[in-house]
């Protein structure tokens, strides 16, 4: 986490006192509870929170929920443009964005491994602070487990998210229609190649910084425009190629995108061509693809690069009548191929 | 982006396509020896835009397909070994042996390792001075060198606790092989720029000379691979068969002499078992005596351990080009890159992998029109 407004505060814990996290503080005396006090209640702020009830009880001002958990267990904890704290809050407010909903409150489990640094969790406390406060959502109930040294790998965290629906569109890959237009909100791949340049120590002349954002304000403003959504996906691990197939399996329809449309920056392309990977597979943390219909698609185009929001946003595609489930790529000199998912992670190329 | 972008071109690509059509009067077959290049191929599409007349069969230069299953079952029982650190290109991890594969090993407790550069196995030797660090030394021309500097590194360095399991195998024998072999319908190479890059194309002329053969020595990019068919088929519609080298921009005939050094000082040729291909003479690399104490097969004493190939898969006939993934009964079915019965499914490289990935819509049509992709 760099230059927001907290920098420069310092760790509420005296690192003289506990520098680093003990089996005590997560067993249930008086260490946990100055712990949770004055790293998470102190930093999340909110009247729910404050409570220090076994949950959060509140109102919803819709009868259509979202309601949606996942788990984060990045290594390393801190890379360029974000750390495990932004994407444990980003990460679940995008996936209620994609059901079309407006995120309200987050829970957030941390599984922390005995002698992580103090310091550390406090940064990755304050950057969820930050982010939850960009994405307009609260944490307002959680939990925490201290695991024995050796058990854990510093710090895991796991959010949950609850978010309000206040609009009748049903979004999902089941309403993807023939004609669609497929909409990408920004370029792929730099998130999974920030962290595998971090990772693996490989450096390129300029740092590649991971794409972690939220997503939630571009769709709410997108239905605020009236756009007929079909359906929304954020690319997370498998990146664009996987999305694109999950949804195109669902629908039953084939989805047929060009490469040469697809906008990938040069510091990622070059990143991937060393490597031999392709960045249609590589993992995104900040962008989503918009199914519209296509009278919709140059309006919906306007509004996600409105006020340079997102302006490499792009068309990338269609989707077709054929009732063939598959997606097709049209490559760079003009033959079509099909596009699958990986069966795992790519591997850099041999020789 | 530059060097990429000018060769992958559009406008380029059909204008060669047409010169293609152009010089084209008859059926040809003509083999790309690298899997990096079938890869391109099947990506963007070569084999749909060129005349159906031109047959491309896949060749055996997919390092990770190639190597024998018995050197995966040694790989496995060093890999198995108390306080052994095995060190491998992911790839690797996935082939299957002759019982399980190395992931399983690892899954069981195994300390098995994925590298990107053979040099890293030597930090890992320096941390872990207690421990034995093995670097699985698999690939062609272009792995040997930096292979070759590990060795030599290690010795500098004097690490007695790091060996190479040596699994280096050489393009021009397998190429030989293929064409002396009985049924062999190759007319012409596209030849693997990445390895004449390291050791030059000198070594094909003979292959030239002695088959009436073209060998085009021909780079990675969809405009590379096209300009490479186009000379190839020139000299075939030509009547003559002469080296030729598309890749100038990468490659000299007497390719990079400061990397043969290397591989001099510690490597010498020996006889190789490949998989599917069997046992070509003088197609391997092993450590010279000099360095002979770097060998992990006799470090572990595995040499002796051997292993037949699994009847199932047809992988053999697929790295020969006498048979496409889809002529495999089980290609798709019960062979899939989830879970693959041979090599030529695993690795990204491998004809097999490629066919699934880029072409799996249109299996069972191809199968139905007798091979024949385009209509």
């Amino acid at each position: 986490m760099s230059d927001n407004e907290y920098s420069g505060l310092s760790c509420p814990i005296p690192i003289s006192e506990y520098p680093h996290v003990l089996l005590a503080h997560g067993g249930g005396g008086k260490l946990m509870h100055q712990l949770i006090e004055k790293i998470f209640t102190a930093t999340f702020a909110n009247p729910m929170l404050e409570t220090a009830h076994d949950g959060a009880v509140f109102k919803a001002d819709s009868d259509r929920l979202a309601f949606t958990t996942d788990s984060y267990v990045v290594d390393p904890l801190f890379f360029p443009g974000g750390d495990i704290g932004k994407l444990a809050v980003d990460g679940t407010v995008n996936d209620l964005a994609m059901c079309g909903a407006r995120p309200l409150y987050l829970s957030c489990g941390f599984i922390i491994e005995e002698g992580f640094s103090m310091d550390s969790l406090w940064k990755i406390a304050l950057s969820m602070k930050q982010a939850a406060d960009e994405a307009k959502v609260s944490i307002v109930t959680g939990d925490t487990k201290v695991v024995d040294k050796g058990r854990g790998h510093g710090l895991f965290i796991n959010t949950a998210g609850i978010g309000s629906i206040g609009h009748d569109l049903t979004i999902a890959p089941s309403m993807v229609q023939p004609g669609d237009a497929v909409i990408v909100n920004g370029d792929i791949g730099r998130h999974g190649m920030a962290i595998m340049a971090h990772r693996e120590s490989l450096s390129f002349e300029t740092t590649i910084e991971s794409d972690c954002a939220p997503l939630a304000d571009t769709v709410m403003r997108l239905l605020d425009e009236d756009i007929e959504i079909h359906c929304l996906r954020d690319l997370t691990r498998g990146g664009l190629a996987a999305s694109l197939v999950e949804i195109a399996s669902v629908s039953g329809y084939r989805i047929a995108v060009e490469e040469s449309k697809i906008p990938v920056v040069d510091q990622v392309r070059g990143a991937c061509e060393i490597l031999g990977f392709d960045p249609t597979y590589v993992a995104n943390e900040g962008r989503m693809v918009i199914f519209v219909p296509k009278k919709e698609a140059e309006k919906a185009l306007a509004v996600l690069r409105d006020q340079g929001l997102w302006p490499e946003a792009a068309i990338i595609g269609r989707v077709g009548d054929e009732r063939t489930g598959i997606v097709t790529m049209k490559s760079l000199i003009g033959a079509e191929r099909i596009v699958d998912m990986l069966s795992g992670e790519q591997l850099p190329r041999i020789c | 982006m530059r060097y990429v972008d000018e060769f992958r071109d559009h406008e380029a690509a059909v204008r060669y396509v047409r010169q293609i059509n152009r010089i084209t009067t008859r059926e040809w077959t003509i083999m790309e020896v690298c899997g990096g290049q079938t890869h391109a191929i099947l990506k963007s599409g070569i084999d749909q835009l060129i005349p159906g007349k031109i047959n491309l069969l896949h060749g055996p230069g997919c390092p990770v397909c190639v190597t024998a299953v018995e050197l995966i079952d040694r790989a496995i029982a060093i890999a198995s070994k108390e306080n052994v650190i095995f060190c491998s290109f992911g790839d690797m991890l996935r082939v299957p042996g002759s019982s399980k594969d190395l992931i399983s090993v690892r899954a069981e407790g195994g300390d098995i390792r994925t590298v990107y550069a053979p040099t890293d196995t030597i930090r890992i030797a320096y941390e872990n001075p207690d421990r034995e660090v093995v670097f699985f030394g698999i690939g062609f021309e272009t792995t040997a060198p930096a292979n070759a500097t590990l060795v030599y590194q290690a010795r500098q360095m004097n690490l007695k606790n790091l060996s190479i399991l040596m699994a280096q195998v050489l393009i021009p024998p397998a190429m030989e092989a293929i064409l002396s072999a009985p049924g062999n319908n190759v007319m012409g190479f596209l030849a693997a720029g990445h390895v004449c890059s390291v050791v030059g194309y000198d070594d094909y002329e003979h292959i030239v000379s002695k088959y009436n053969v073209p060998i085009v020595v021909t780079g990675f990019e969809p405009l590379d691979i096209l300009q490479g068919i186009y000379m190839t088929i020139a000299q075939l519609e030509e009547g003559r068969a002469e080296v030729e080298n598309q890749y100038r921009r990468a490659v000299r005939r007497e390719g990079n002499i400061t990397a043969q050094k290397i591989m001099g000082e510690v490597f010498n040729v020996v006889d190789r078992r490949w998989r599917g291909l069997g046992l070509i003479e003088k197609s391997g690399l092993a450590l010279i005596h000099k360095y002979a104490e770097f060998d992990a097969e006799i470090r572990f004493g595995v040499e002796q351990l051997t292993a037949e190939e699994s009847t199932e898969c047809i992988s053999g006939l697929i790295l020969q080009g006498k048979k496409k993934p889809y002529d495999c009964p089980v290609f798709g079915s019960l062979c899939t890159p989830e879970y693959p019965l041979g090599a030529t499914m695993v690795s990204s490289e491998g004809a097999c992998a490629a066919y699934y990935r880029y072409r799996k819509e249109g299996t069972e049509s191809i199968k139905q029109s007798g091979g024949k992709e385009r209509p």
